[in-house]
């Protein structure tokens, strides 16, 4: 038997808090490396704030985050910032730069921060968007972009210098579901194409059945991770009643159980 | 035999070499796009050997990225446009699945540049076109200033009161602190002008009506219209812009409230009213700048000054500021909402709305002064 793949990604006893309230504590899971690793959990859960540590957005309280071997938040500003050119993240608004083309926001990361010229970074930025299916897109400005091909170019950019590790915070959120499957494929096949680690924020429960090959469940009541597992085994196999009904789209145990008769509808 | 070669200190590179019509690319090292980048002609150089077919090997070929995957696509199109065979086999599988991706994509004609910009004569069509319906933008927004306004006196639109005063407030109240500043030193600066001139001819006394006539016939009203142009228009026109990109316009818009009424109307009405309050203090504050300096400079008395400044003034003259003021206000109200009402939904074009309400304000205001200096000299005022 194989022995299991490198982390790409470690959090131990991660702690997040704004001043006294505490948002997560101890928090702690292991990243495959090449694996889809889904963070799921309701809304208000912490799952974006937890997102924004990993990214650098935000210095947890305590415990550390590990980027491959390396201790992420102890690292000189410098180091962090060199780190991060490994990642590649696709916010939830898309968060295209709005002046700027398609072409040209994909573009940006890479006239920044290499010496390549630039018909190799039109080349590359061309390809980019050829990936995710804008290749007739680049020359838009992103208003005109719809909801889906907002997530794509997002994506094209998050792929600009070709990360490591990719986070997606909930990439299907606004998405019709078969707009929401076309994506679900194409990061599929984006790390089947670039082995990439990819870390998705997610409560789309389709999404996250489907592509995700490990997780873990963040609990907004209790601020910590309840469950660890693969989406679809957690819904199978996991009996702890707030992972359970969010699974099956049940009320939360905390609301008690619905009367039949609340739930028929009057005819 | 060998027919091309490309490659870095690094060890990144290719060759071909062809038999029997088959061109075979061999990679060697690291493709990394980051460091390594892409070679726009390396397609071309590979099929100028005159083969009908592409195969590869990836034997030495180290880590790759989209760099790898940039030269194959370009490749493969090149090779499509020229009826060239192109066999993936001899890739890796991950990028033979990349390459799938990139197959259902439209047209490889459609990845190069934008074709060339539209003759002259279609942007200058264009650009007329676009400033006319600027125009009529701007005509209806008049026309609906003039409507809508006309109902809010009879009670009949849908302006609310509160709205109105917070407006009233915030461009005038919340602007007094700018506009005295900037008044006062212009008083001064105009005495200063008048002391050193007028000292050397033994009448110094009229710097007094310099500052009174300077100050309420033109500088007080014409500053006022450009600190209020950069301060408020501006704030108009990002707001209005501001709420566009975030579909604010769009829910006022769905319960069927008057976008108009509710958004603009408060916003022109208020500054409106307010300039001509503004201008009477800019005046009055200009002329306190302008006895301290002649006090300072000439040793006039503060009464002296005062008598002088009174004796200078007219009716007429005060009347001419104050109708200056009131258009300025409209006129700065009117661009700072028009703007922002046409904006686009983007970050930058907030920024590009209030910049064009600004600049378009400013230089409205220095227009329609000359103009209303023009009607002053036909009229002789």
């Amino acid at each position: 038997m194989d022995p299991p793949p490198e982390p790409a990604l470690t959090v131990d006893k991660l702690t997040v808090a704004f001043g006294e309230k505490v948002i997560q504590q101890d928090v702690s899971f292991k990243v495959a490396a090449g694996s889809i690793f889904a963070v799921m959990g309701g809304s208000g859960s912490g799952k974006s704030t937890l997102l924004q540590a990993m990214i650098g957005l935000l210095e947890p309280t305590a415990g550390k985050i590990s980027v491959g071997e390396e201790d992420y938040w102890a690292a000189t500003e410098e180091r962090r910032a060199q780190i991060d050119r490994g990642f590649g993240v696709l916010f939830q608004s898309g968060a295209m730069w709005t002046a700027m083309t398609v072409t040209e926001n994909v573009a940006l990361p890479l006239r920044m921060l290499t010496d390549l010229g630039g018909p190799a970074i039109d080349a590359l930025a061309r390809v980019k968007l050829a990936l995710v299916g804008l290749a007739d897109s680049g020359e838009l400005m992103p208003a005109a972009l719809s909801g889906g091909m907002t997530k794509r170019a997002g994506l094209a950019r998050a792929l600009a210098l070709d990360p490591a590790i990719l986070f997606l915070d909930e990439p299907s959120s606004g998405l019709d579901p078969m707009t929401a499957r076309r994506l679900d494929d194409l990061i599929l096949d984006l790390r089947e194409g670039f082995q990439v680690t990819i870390v998705l924020v997610s409560h789309d429960l389709p999404s996250l059945f489907d592509i995700c090959d490990d997780g873990i469940f963040l609990d907004g009541d209790t601020h910590t991770a309840i469950a660890h597992g693969a989406p679809k085994s957690l819904r199978d196999n996991c009996q702890h009643p707030t992972v359970r009904a969010f699974m099956h789209r049940e009320r939360a145990p905390a609301d008690g159980a619905a009367p039949e008769a609340r739930r028929r509808r009057p005819s | 035999m060998t027919t091309g070669a490309s490659a870095s200190p690094s060890g990144h590179g290719w060759n071909s070499a062809i038999q029997g019509g088959t061109c075979t690319v061999a990679f060697t090292g690291d493709w990394v796009a980051r460091t390594d980048g892409v070679d726009p002609q390396s397609a071309d150089r590979i099929l100028a050997s005159g083969a009908r077919a592409l195969r590869f090997d990836a034997g030495r070929l180290g880590h790759w990225d989209s760099a790898l995957i940039a030269f194959l696509f370009d490749l493969r199109a090149a090779a499509n446009d020229k009826g060239v065979g192109f066999d993936e086999a001899g890739l890796p599988a991950p990028a033979r699945h990349l390459l799938g991706l990139m197959a259902a994509a439209p047209s490889t004609k459609s990845l190069l540049p934008t074709t060339a910009p539209p003759p002259l004569l279609e942007r200058l069509g264009s650009w007329t076109l676009d400033r006319g319906a600027e125009f009529a933008q701007g005509s209806a927004l008049i026309g609906n200033l003039v409507l809508r306004g006309g109902l809010s006196l009879r009670g009949q639109a849908a302006m609310r009161g509160g709205d109105l005063v917070e407006a009233m407030f915030d461009a005038g109240v919340a602007a007094l602190p700018i506009v005295a500043v900037v008044n006062v030193l212009v008083g001064g600066i105009l005495a200063f002008i008048g002391a050193t001139e007028l000292r050397t001819l033994g009448a110094g006394i009229y710097v007094a009506n310099l500052v009174a006539i300077g100050m309420v016939r033109e500088m007080a009203a014409l500053m006022t219209a450009i600190i209020m142009a950069g301060r408020t228009g501006g704030a108009y026109a990002a707001t209005i812009a501001a709420m566009q990109g975030g579909e604010e316009i769009d829910a006022v818009r769905v319960f069927g409230i008057p976008v108009f009424d509710y958004l603009v109307l408060p916003k022109i009405v208020a500054l409106t009213i307010m300039m001509p309050v503004l201008y009477l203090f800019g005046c009055a504050v200009g002329v306190v700048g302008g006895l301290v300096v002649g006090s300072a400079t000439l040793g006039i008395s503060p009464l002296s000054f005062f008598i002088q400044a009174q004796g200078t003034l007219t009716d007429t003259q005060l009347f001419f500021g104050l109708a200056k003021s009131f258009a300025f206000g409209a006129l700065i109200a009117i661009f700072g909402c028009q703007f922002g009402l046409r904006a686009g939904r983007g970050a930058a074009d907030v920024g590009k709305a209030a910049t064009s309400a600004v600049v378009a304000a400013i230089v409205g205001v220095i227009a329609l002064d000359a103009l209303f200096d023009v009607c002053a000299d036909i009229l002789r005022i």
